[in-house]
């Protein structure tokens, strides 16, 4: 069974790609595309001019028409003022495509007392706005495509008489502006349906569904779907878009830094309740101060969504401190005059942010200011957060990434990483890995194959100058990537891991090292990880 | 004693005050401290259960300086069951910290922030941290100044926050050292590391002063315990000679 249509209103402005282009209907103008007339004025339709025509067939029937070349977004632009008319009237405005938006008609009828004022009231408000750039067509129906057709005509198709409206219709309304599924496959269906001499939309309807499914597949569903008055999609209102930039003129200008900062609270508050009334957190942040001469100073701030207010004015006193008491040729030569936030990026604020850091609360908060301050004290790169990622080495699963940025892994996490080293991690990582010399008992360096075989038992570290006897060791795990990068090796490329227990050779008794002792580990003093690259070996990491 | 009592630490107000009476320290704030604090803070900060009976306090007390020496593996298993609870934590100083171990040991990652490099002046940065976080673990880039223990210490007894100190530190309510490690796993050409034994010695002041020890067994947090793998925890040794 159908769902009932939502009563929908459409306001269409015939030929909006002309008027978009400035042109009123009275003068011949066509906008082309890809060679062929995609919207002719009402003027150059008089004189023959219809889309689809090409551009010289086009010229030849009407020489002085105006050529317009095809601009989506002027058209989505322009259009742009239409919507915000008919929104201060009805909320929650979909815009179908440039030229036709809709709206659900329950509200603003209740509203205005019916359908028809709501007619009335909406042409008016949108004519008023176009000044005769464009005619506008107001239709309210159940529906989004019964009110499509309504709209051509301006009229209010009663509450369940969709089917009735529809049935003498044409055919090739189904393939008219804004319709569900319209385009060159729906083209074709009409022109076919036209041959089997289906011409009006009662005659589609009166084809079983079934047949019709059989016949004309998913696009004859739904056109048999559309004939019926039944409307496929629902219309949703459009966000709203934000004017997320606050100005604030200074007057006095500003010469302190303090004067300057003062005021940016009030402005980042501004920002801020602007931000929290549409539910949008800001992710970029970008403070622009002018002076009475003109310099300028903007910086963008980067940030993980969770800016407050209080983190947005302490970057704006920042930027503003390091800008006015800054000893550079950079300084400006008057105060400040003009102070602007805008919000470059913004996404939906995630709610109260719990879920972001497991409790952002009064006590994040606070830590977050701190780390804020010393990142104003040393340059934000020095406060650093860890992200665990994917990847092999102890160097490669962790990347540093400054407070309040984006918190993104250097590799991502979900692919399995053969070779990589099971827990536990060792506890200091050395990055870059220092070099260190591997021998055997007999001194002879110890080398990794390319089968990952060692050339000898590993019995010596050498390290800064001291040996360190071998305890105990395990591996090597080869790791074989990148192996082409040369350059990489260690980072990632062709390397084997070898943990190794050593002793400090200066503790020992014996100058010998004694490879039975070797199992008590209990009188190792260290664990060490030690990788080896074609440059030879270098201690990553210490595991006490 | 300590320990079995710091065992029952936690969050409700009553048990904390039975550690309190267990390990006869003084665990709320003395005056004028109290003011600064929100009253939901806890005074003590979770330690994993062996470490407890190390500490005076029964754990990690804010306003409290701790020192650590040497081991950064020690330093982890002492500021990870703090983090995981909630705490803010900072590594200043520390550029070669292995951060999976440390995530291993328990400390979230989300709420730690490092300063490898802090710069000339570091003091500065560690109070502005102290400020604002729960713990700040330092590795001091150099010998601090005479007066920048005091200052430091009475920063975070005023704050509330834990400074842990890596190295000798004038001042430390105690000191934690590592006196015998014990690897496990790795043979000669076998097997892998698959944990170690620190045995950690603790000095205090004042009470505190006899040194304790307790055996602390870090293993993959996600293995199955060894089955049979060496004594289990072996008994402190009391006083060393």
């Amino acid at each position: 069974m159908a769902e009932p249509a939502v009563r929908t209103v459409v306001v269409r402005c015939p030929d909006w790609p002309i008027a978009a282009a400035g042109y009123p209907p009275d003068v011949p103008a066509a906008v082309f595309h890809a060679g062929r007339a995609l919207a002719v004025s009402t003027a150059g339709r008089a004189e023959g001019v219809r889309p689809g025509h090409r551009r010289r067939e086009a010229q030849a029937r009407c020489p002085e028409l105006v050529v317009i070349g095809h601009d989506p977004d002027r058209d989505a632009r322009e259009f742009e003022p239409v919507v915000a008319a008919v929104e201060a009237l009805a909320p929650g405005v979909a815009v179908v495509e440039p030229g036709i938006l809709a709206l659900r008609a329950r509200g603003p009828a209740r509203y205005f007392g019916g359908d028809e004022p709501v007619l009335e009231l909406l042409g008016s408000e949108v004519a008023a706005r176009l000044r005769g750039l464009a005619g506008v067509r107001v239709g309210i129906a159940d529906g989004l495509f019964t009110a499509l057709v309504a709209a051509r005509d301006c009229r209010v198709v009663p509450a369940g008489h969709s089917a009735d409206f529809l049935a003498p219709q044409d055919v090739s309304l189904l393939t008219g502006p804004g319709v569900a599924g319209a385009g060159t496959g729906r083209e074709a269906l009409v022109d076919l349906l036209r041959r089997l001499g289906v011409r009006t939309l009662g005659d589609l309807v009166a084809l079983p569904a079934a047949d019709v499914a059989s016949r004309f597949a998913a696009d004859g569903t739904l056109a048999h779907r559309l004939a019926r008055g039944l409307d496929p999609v629902p219309v949703t209102g459009r966000a709203v878009p934000v004017d997320l930039a606050v100005d604030l003129a200074l007057d006095p200008p500003a010469a302190q830094v303090e004067a300057a900062a003062f005021a940016t609270r009030a402005l980042a508050e501004s920002l801020g309740d602007r931000l929290a009334g549409h539910g949008l957190a800001c992710t970029r942040l970008t403070v622009l101060a002018r002076t009475e001469n003109g310099e300028e100073h903007a910086r963008t701030w980067r940030c993980d969504g969770t800016l407050s207010t209080a983190a947005i004015a302490d970057r704006a006193r920042w930027q503003l401190d390091g800008w006015l008491s800054g000893r550079s040729a950079t300084r400006p030569s008057a105060g400040v005059v003009l102070l602007r936030l805008t919000a470059e990026e913004v996404v939906p604020h995630a709610g109260a942010q719990l879920t972001l850091w497991g409790g952002w609360d009064e006590h994040g908060e606070r830590a977050g200011r701190g780390l804020a301050r010393v990142q104003g004290m040393l340059g934000p790169e020095a406060v650093l957060v860890p992200v665990l990622g994917g990847g092999r080495g102890p160097r490669e699963r962790v990347r540093l990434v400054p407070w309040q940025d984006e918190r993104t892994a250097a590799l991502p996490a979900q692919p399995p990483w053969p070779g990589r080293l099971p827990a536990p991690h060792p506890s200091v990582v050395l990055d870059p890995p220092r070099p260190v010399s591997v021998r055997d008992l007999a001194g002879e360096p110890v080398t990794v194959s390319e089968r990952a075989l060692l050339s000898g038992e590993p019995a010596v570290v050498g390290l800064d100058g001291r040996d360190l006897w071998i305890t105990g060791w395990a591996g090597p795990w080869p790791v074989d990537t990148r192996w082409w990068d040369t350059a990489a090796a260690g980072a990632g490329g062709r390397c084997a891991r070898l943990q190794v227990l050593v002793r400090d050779a200066g503790q020992t008794r014996s100058r010998t090292p004694e490879p039975t002792r070797s199992t008590t580990p209990e009188e190792a003093t260290r664990a060490l990880l030690l990788v080896s690259s074609p440059v030879g070996w270098s201690l990553e990491g210490a595991y006490d | 004693m300590s320990a079995s009592a710091a065992s029952l630490l936690p969050k409700e107000t009553l048990s904390r005050l039975r550690a309190a009476a267990a390990t006869g320290g003084t665990i709320l704030p003395s005056s004028g401290l109290g003011a600064h604090l929100p009253g939901d803070r806890e005074p003590l900060l979770p330690v994993r259960p062996e470490l407890a009976g190390l500490l005076p306090a029964g754990g990690l007390r804010r306003g409290a300086v701790h020192a650590v020496h040497d081991s950064t593996a020690l330093l982890f298993a002492l500021v990870g069951p703090a983090s995981a609870a909630g705490a803010w934590c900072a590594l200043v100083g520390l550029p070669d910290a292995g951060l999976l171990a440390a995530a291993d040991a328990g400390i979230d990652l989300t709420r730690l922030a490092l300063v490898p490099e802090p710069g000339p002046d570091w003091p500065t940065v560690v109070a502005a941290l102290i400020d604002a976080l729960d713990v700040v673990v330092l590795a001091p880039p150099a010998a601090p100044p005479a007066a920048v223990p005091r200052r430091l210490a009475a920063r975070a007894r005023e704050r509330g926050a834990v400074l842990v100190v890596r190295g000798d530190w004038p001042g430390a309510e105690v000191g934690l050292r590592v006196v015998r490690t014990g690897w496990e796993g790795l043979g000669n050409g076998r097997g892998r590391l698959r944990g170690c034994r620190l045995e950690v010695e603790s000095r205090g002041r004042g009470g505190a002063a006899r040194p304790r020890r307790t055996v602390l067994h870090l293993t993959d947090p996600a293995a199955p315990p060894p089955a049979g793998a060496g004594a289990p925890g072996r008994p402190g040794r009391g006083a060393a000679a």
